[in-house]
């Protein structure tokens, strides 16, 4: 029996490293569902390690992750592809498929993992743009003829397109300016909610991370070192939170 | 140590290459859509380089035959040389460079701006969506554009020899056939089906494990086309001994 308390995501004492790197340092961090949960961090500290352990795209040297009480690390090649159904990422570039117009990439994961007619899935596609406010003329474009900010609207609605229970977001406001960077978020944290889905984010955009969770987590040396929720966080009191949050250059934290 | 563990790592991906190469799910519409890649878009520059090989062969061969009256063996020496090493050679050479650089390319690309990865999370297996189909384009089309290339390379002896050299052009057909042998003609298809797997295979390994960015995408398209050229004239020792070593 399951405990009503249980988290969705429960990550305990994650390990990676990448040669003499160690990134993660036994981290642990638990997502609660229904929430949406910001891991801060300046660059290099292992935030995108962090989400693609949880994802699977890299698997951790130890440590453990559980999704709804279930084992997920180690699993085999095949039960793996049946939990990404289960997921949605928008990836820090977008990563669309530069080959495919926009309405087939982002009904793409129907027609490919879930095999649903094409013609179905163009539907739904057609309606998740809509969602995040992009037309059926942008539904025959090719990324390549698309804005950043474009772009990662559509990436976005690939992400949310067979409506999973999970999302992710890695620097979902990066290289964007600001009005479109609160567009975005915007239309993440109504995502989000429409879903009633679980979100992760990872970035270092202060401004994107109060706008988009309800709880933020700082990840600093390997570890989650402070987590609170969003409103606390330029009162953390924390040395290092505080540091990396009004972006003083003095402090614990050194460049470099 | 290095070596090794490329080597592993090759051998990885080659047995997972194949391995997807047979198991569901399939990709037909790319797989077609590489076979056009590969298979036609092809045709001109294998066409043009058999064709000249060919005229080059007649000449060269004549002129080296006269010196003890053997001038009537060219047409035999062209169709030989042609179906059993300049064909399948110079086809796969030439789909090396022209279609191993664009995999290379093109995968190394999705490596680096994480659309591989994306795929991944889209529960879409990379090697069955962008490995397996061009494998299979690979051996599939090579041996159709080297059986074209031999053709349009005897063609061009042909053009020498009745135009150039004074032939006779229905002693020179006659020649053509007199001696050619099926098995002539088989491995060198043999060759191609070979060559297209290399080849395809080395753009897939070195644009799927590309990374730096575009100067990693340069380094895997020059890998891949160097590799697979190597590979290419050491397995055509390998075939050629098979077939003809006795």
């Amino acid at each position: 029996m399951r405990d009503n308390c249980e988290p969705k995501i429960r990550i305990r004492g994650l390990n990676k490293s990448f040669g003499a790197n160690q990134v993660l340092r036994g981290l642990d961090l638990d997502v609660q569902a229904g929430e949406s949960v910001a891991v801060i961090g300046g660059s290099g500290t292992g935030k995108s390690v962090l989400l693609k352990c949880v994802i699977g795209l890299l698997e951790p040297d130890a440590g453990t992750i559980e999704l709804d009480g279930e084992t997920v690390t180690g699993l085999s090649k095949t039960s793996r592809e049946a939990m990404m159904a289960r997921f949605g990422l928008l990836f820090q570039g977008s990563a669309l498929f530069d080959s495919i117009p926009v309405l087939d990439n982002v009904a793409f994961g129907l027609v490919s993992a879930q095999q649903m007619p094409k013609q179905r899935a163009q539907a739904i596609a057609l309606d998740k743009l809509a969602q995040v406010g992009l037309d059926e003329d942008v539904a025959v474009m090719y990324p390549a003829e698309l804005s950043g900010g474009m772009r990662k609207r559509v990436a976005l609605a690939r992400t949310i397109a067979s409506d999973p229970d999970i999302l992710l977001f890695d620097e979902p406001t990066t290289g964007l300016d600001p009005i479109m960077g609160d567009v975005i978020d915007k239309l993440i944290v109504n995502c989000v909610h429409d879903l009633a889905a679980t979100a992760l984010t990872i970035t270092h955009d202060m401004d994107s991370a109060k706008r988009i969770s309800n709880r933020i987590a700082m990840l600093y040396g390997g570890r989650i070192i402070w987590s609170g929720p969003a409103v606390e966080v330029d009162t953390s009191g924390d040395p290092v939170v505080d540091q990396f949050v009004h972006g003083h250059v003095k402090g614990p934290i050194t460049s470099g | 140590m290095n070596f090794l563990a490329a080597t592993g790592r090759l051998s990885s991906f080659t047995a997972a290459a194949i391995s997807h190469c047979v198991r569901p799910p399939f990709y037909p519409r790319i797989l077609f859509q590489q076979i056009i890649e590969i298979g036609f878009y092809s045709l001109p520059v294998v066409g043009l380089t058999t064709l000249f090989s060919g005229m080059v062969l007649a000449l060269q061969s004549y002129t080296g035959f006269a010196r003890f009256s053997a001038e009537g063996a060219v047409a035999t020496v062209v169709v030989l040389s042609v179906t059993r090493e300049l064909g399948p050679v110079l086809a796969g050479l030439m789909v090396a460079g022209r279609v191993g650089a664009s995999m290379a390319a093109e995968i190394g690309t999705m490596r680096v701006t994480e659309q591989i990865d994306a795929l991944t999370t889209l529960s879409t297996n990379p090697f069955k969506y962008l490995v397996a189909p061009r494998i299979l384009a690979g051996i599939l089309s090579l041996p159709f554009l080297v059986l074209v290339g031999d053709i349009i390379g005897v063609f061009g002896g042909y053009i020498i020899g009745v135009y150039k050299l004074g032939f006779n052009a229905g002693t020179y057909l006659q020649r053509t056939i007199e001696f050619l042998e099926p098995i002539d003609v088989i491995s060198g298809l043999v060759k191609a089906a070979a060559f297209g797997f290399l080849v395809a295979l080395m753009g897939c390994y070195h644009g799927y494990w590309s990374n730096r960015g575009a100067q990693g995408v340069g380094a895997a398209t020059t890998n891949a086309v160097v590799s697979a050229c190597i590979l290419i004239l050491i397995s055509n020792y390998g075939i050629t001994a098979l077939f003809f070593g006795n």
